[in-house]
């Protein structure tokens, strides 16, 4: 099972930023391992955010993003309290999605 | 007895279906996905072709467009890249490695009040130009950053 995203949204005036961290291996299709075979491909192919509901973000990714991938994105005209949503799926089907509220500035 | 077993081999035939259900569900979406999923693109082996299949064939380079990325990465698994884009209705923002044995990394398309910013971290197998694509208002832009790269991060 996938693991949890780790997601920190701040309000900095009226614009909201999102910073994600996900929990993937990434693999290239390239790699081999101990035993001299390829590790198959096993990447996050698509990732949508979402504020309040609305996609404000719908990224589309290959492989050459890093393992365990950083996603940082501003929203416009967010308030504290509102909902931020992030939902990956991978070429394998595999999918997440973590919700969390944008907090107010510190 | 006899009921106790029928009622059980009822109740695993219901789980049974329920979760065939639930597979064939999550298929499903999974192909709505992918085929939402650049394939061409993300399968291009050259720039020119990346371009193409992003559907850039005239680009226009803009000093509104900046990437963030270090001069010389000394780790190529690890590359920090951010794009702002301060040109006005800014749609989509792709990201795009020159020499990587598939050039385009990813592809950001920005809606409802998202910014012309995105930050992320890709992965270079050596040092070439990082490119950022940017569509606005169905227009495409350009601009490019050399990164050096010290051990390259694609094997």
């Amino acid at each position: 099972m996938a693991e949890p995203m780790k997601i920190r949204a701040t309000l900095q005036g009226d614009v909201a930023d999102v910073r994600i961290l996900m929990l993937h291996p990434m693999e290239t299709g390239q790699r081999k391992d101990a035993k001299g075979e390829i590790v198959p491909l096993h990447f996050i192919q698509s990732v949508v955010v979402t504020h309040n509901g609305k996609t404000v973000l719908d990224a589309q990714w290959s492989q050459a993003v890093s393992r365990n991938p950083f996603l940082g994105l501003r929203v416009k005209g967010a308030k504290a309290g509102d909902k931020v949503s992030v939902t990956w799926v991978d070429n394998q089907g595999e999918k997440r999605t973590d919700e969390v509220t944008v907090a107010a500035a510190s | 007895m006899n009921t106790l077993r029928r009622s059980f081999l009822k109740l695993a035939g219901g789980v049974g279906t329920l979760a065939a259900a639930g597979a064939a569900g999550l298929l499903e979406s999974t192909q709505a996905w992918a085929s939402n999923w650049n394939k061409a693109g993300f399968e291009s082996k050259a720039l020119a072709d990346v371009l193409n299949n992003l559907g850039a064939a005239n680009t226009v380079e803009s000093k509104d467009i900046v990437i963030t990325a270090p001069d010389i990465a000394e780790n190529g698994a690890v590359v920090p890249v951010a794009v702002t884009s301060r040109i006005p209705n800014t749609q989509q923002i792709s990201i795009v490695a020159e020499k990587n044995p598939f050039p385009l990394a990813a592809t950001f398309d920005v809606a409802n009040g998202g910014d012309g910013y995105v930050s992320t971290r890709i992965k270079m197998g050596q040092t070439s130009n990082v490119w950022a694509v940017v569509k606005a208002d169905g227009k495409f832009f350009t601009a490019k950053k050399e990164v050096k790269v010290t051990v390259g991060g694609c094997g």
